[in-house]
């Protein structure tokens, strides 16, 4: 960038670290925004010599790959034995081709064109995950934004409006003004007189006047101010017809009894804010940007059947998935473990007691992801949705529009279900993948009517089926975290454990990064000392 | 800079039409969908059928990946009723607990649904009661 600012960042904290001492830095460091945002604290450095030292991984995810690509660079001998036949795990892209056979024998095969595809596992990167982007950067990975708020994308409940969604701009807006009018009124009447000084109180009806969008009687009202926010029932136009119209706000009761206020505050929550990113084609670039790196160290179609250690070294048995009755060894003198816990908890594995509890103590989510493919992209031509995600009660509970390809003609993709934990989770999961599809579009129909003409085919991925994780994440309870959290990351003799299961971060793959960035750095400080 | 406020009988005319009528063939029509966090599914069969099959599998034989979903079929385990129903209440390794997910009389059902099914023979059939004493 040519417009560097005249005074950087940096910059102005070692000016204020100059003047006015280092406790000074760290709080304006702080109020900046820089120092206690992510626990990433930059490119891992191993210093100090392995020794040779051999390392085993089990489980070629984010996790694992973390571990290879940075043990490896620091003079370790590594190896990774991997279930799947291609590495990434939950990082993981479905397209046009791809078959997909899970638990029970259920197979689909994807119909989807070429170059569209659905994300079954994660699918959005938050800013603040600084190892991951971290990642992604040194690793080539191209990012776009992908939209979490689309202030044009549906809030609807099945049981309010009708039935009829409703824009996101104009639930919004609603539930602002209404609450604003409210406060302004109760302000008015004296009522807060007790608690807010009169300086207040003139600022707070200045605050509720634009913050709610009143009129000057602090009323919110069908007016071209409110129309700015919630839209218009006629848009500004040119030359003869240019008159907007003002849409009809709806009333607070409605608003408050249709719940619909309840979906607005999550796109608020740290974890959902933008900028939020996707990689260009596809979650699993991250994947495979790492396999570029670490893939000649991983042995395919592996699975894991016991996992022993003693004084001097790790013994892991496996078995190849096309000759499953001849059990191979693989030994490390460690091994960094990422395989989920509701396939660990099930293995013959030498750790102590307080390690072997904790990997029992975490059940695993559920969670079901459905991709459906139509003929047009009808959310944008018809409905000027561009990317982001409605909400709704019915059992599918999101449809996301795809944050690529915008504004082109032809075919496209939506996800059609997105369900994390709660009953509708493990309803879908129980079904076969083609009555999920089938529910997913007659659901879909609610919301969008033209779901009945334009839809093709679809694939539909339920997290407790999949072969190699049995569920979603590791749903760690409050009680179970106290209890068993810090048993689980310790190293055990010669093994330590990684993955978004081994982390503060269920579910993200940031969690899975800073796990293994936290072991292979505990793990080589032993090395090192011993 | 203020606009001046219209007012406008105009009210946003609905773009889509939202009644849809479910196909009878269709399983969001035929199939119990709950509406919150608890199952609504109050038989055993039902129960079976939208929550435990979704591992056990629809046969309740099982599955195995990387790992295995244990088959429930013919399985001495369930002999003493106590064990199946801790282990929906309070989970077990990757098992997700259901106990605030069902009331007693839910897991009772489904409990005395897979125990004499699936080639299970046990006829001691369990209550809410034996569930409640469960949770203690």
């Amino acid at each position: 960038m040519d417009n560097e600012p005249n005074l950087r960042r940096r910059d102005l904290l070692a000016l204020i670290g100059t003047v006015a001492g280092s406790s000074a830095m760290y709080h304006a460091m702080t109020s900046l925004g820089f120092a206690s945002e992510s626990a990433y604290r930059g490119p891992v450095k191993l210093e100090g010599n392995a020794k040779g030292a051999s390392v085993l991984i089990l489980g070629a995810g984010l996790a694992g790959m973390t571990a290879a690509l940075e043990l490896r660079k620091a003079g370790y001998k590594v190896q990774i034995l991997e279930f799947n036949s291609r590495a990434g795990g939950r990082n993981w892209t479905i397209r046009g081709g791809d078959v997909v056979t899970e638990l029970g024998g259920f197979k689909q095969k994807c119909e989807f064109e070429q170059g569209l595809y659905i994300n079954p596992g994660p699918w959005r990167i938050p800013y603040h995950h600084r190892a991951l982007l971290d990642y992604c950067r040194r690793l080539n990975v191209t990012l776009e934004p992908f939209i979490q708020l689309n202030h044009n994308a549906y809030l609807h409940a099945a049981r309010a409006f009708d039935g009829k969604p409703q824009r996101i701009r104009s639930v919004k807006a609603d539930f602002q003004g209404g609450v604003s009018e409210l406060l302004a009124r109760v302000t008015q009447q004296g009522k807060l007189d007790e608690t807010v000084s009169k300086e207040d109180q003139e600022i707070l009806l200045q605050s509720l006047r634009a913050w709610g969008a009143l009129d000057r009687d602090h009323k919110y009202n069908a007016n071209l101010i409110s129309a700015e926010f919630r839209g218009y029932a006629r848009d500004p136009g040119g030359g003869l017809t240019a008159d907007p119209l003002p849409s009809e706000p709806v009333g607070l009761s409605e608003i408050l009894r249709s719940r619909l206020w309840r979906y607005l505050q999550a796109f608020a929550r740290y974890n959902f804010q933008t900028t939020m990113f996707q990689p260009v084609g596809g979650m699993d670039a991250i994947g495979k940007a790492f396999a570029r790196e670490v893939g000649e160290v991983i042995r395919y179609n592996a699975r894991v059947t016991q996992i022993q250690q003693n004084g001097s070294g790790v013994t892991v048995s496996y078995v190849d998935a096309a000759k499953p009755s001849i059990v191979q060894q693989a030994t490390a003198d460690w091994c960094i473990c990422t395989i989920p816990l509701s396939i660990l908890s099930q293995l013959p594995l030498d750790v102590s007691g307080p390690m072997k509890n904790a990997i029992e103590a975490v059940p695993y989510a559920g969670s079901v992801k459905i991709g459906l493919q139509f003929k047009r992209r009808f959310w944008e031509e018809d409905e000027a949705i561009y990317g982001g995600i409605s909400f709704t009660d019915l059992p599918i509970r999101q449809i996301a529009y795809p944050n690529y390809g915008f504004n082109r003609s032809g075919r496209g993709i939506l996800l059609g279900a997105y369900l994390f934990e709660g009953a509708n989770s493990y309803e879908f999961t129980a079904m076969s993948p083609a009555e999920r599809v089938a529910s997913a579009v007659e659901f879909g129909a609610m919301i969008h009517p033209q779901y009945k003409h334009e839809f093709e085919n679809g694939v539909a991925v339920a997290w407790h089926r999949v072969p190699f994780t049995l569920g979603c994440s590791g749903e760690w309870s409050d009680a179970a975290r106290t209890q068993h959290y810090r048993n689980l990351c310790q190293i055990d003799g010669r093994i330590v454990l990684a993955g978004e299961h081994a982390s503060d971060l269920p579910a993200w793959q940031e969690g899975a990064i800073l796990s293994a960035l936290d072991a292979i750095g505990r793990l080589h400080e032993r090395v090192v000392k011993t | 800079m203020m606009t001046t406020a219209k007012t406008s009988g105009v009210v946003m005319l609905a773009l889509l039409s939202t009644t849809v009528a479910l196909a009878e063939d269709n399983p969001a029509s035929k199939r119990t969908f709950s509406s919150g966090y608890r199952f609504v599914e109050m038989t055993g069969e039902e129960l079976f059928a939208n929550v435990c099959q979704g591992c056990h599998m629809p046969d309740a034989l099982g599955a195995s990946g990387a790992g295995t979903y244990p088959s429930l079929a013919a399985n001495k385990n369930l002999e003493s009723p106590g064990y199946p129903i801790g282990l929906i209440v309070n989970g077990r390794r990757g098992m997700p607990p259901f106990g605030d997910m069902m009331t007693d009389g839910q897991v009772a059902a489904v409990v005395n649904y897979v125990r004499t099914h699936f080639g299970n023979n046990f006829t001691d059939a369990v209550t809410a009661r034996d569930v409640q004493d469960v949770r203690r």
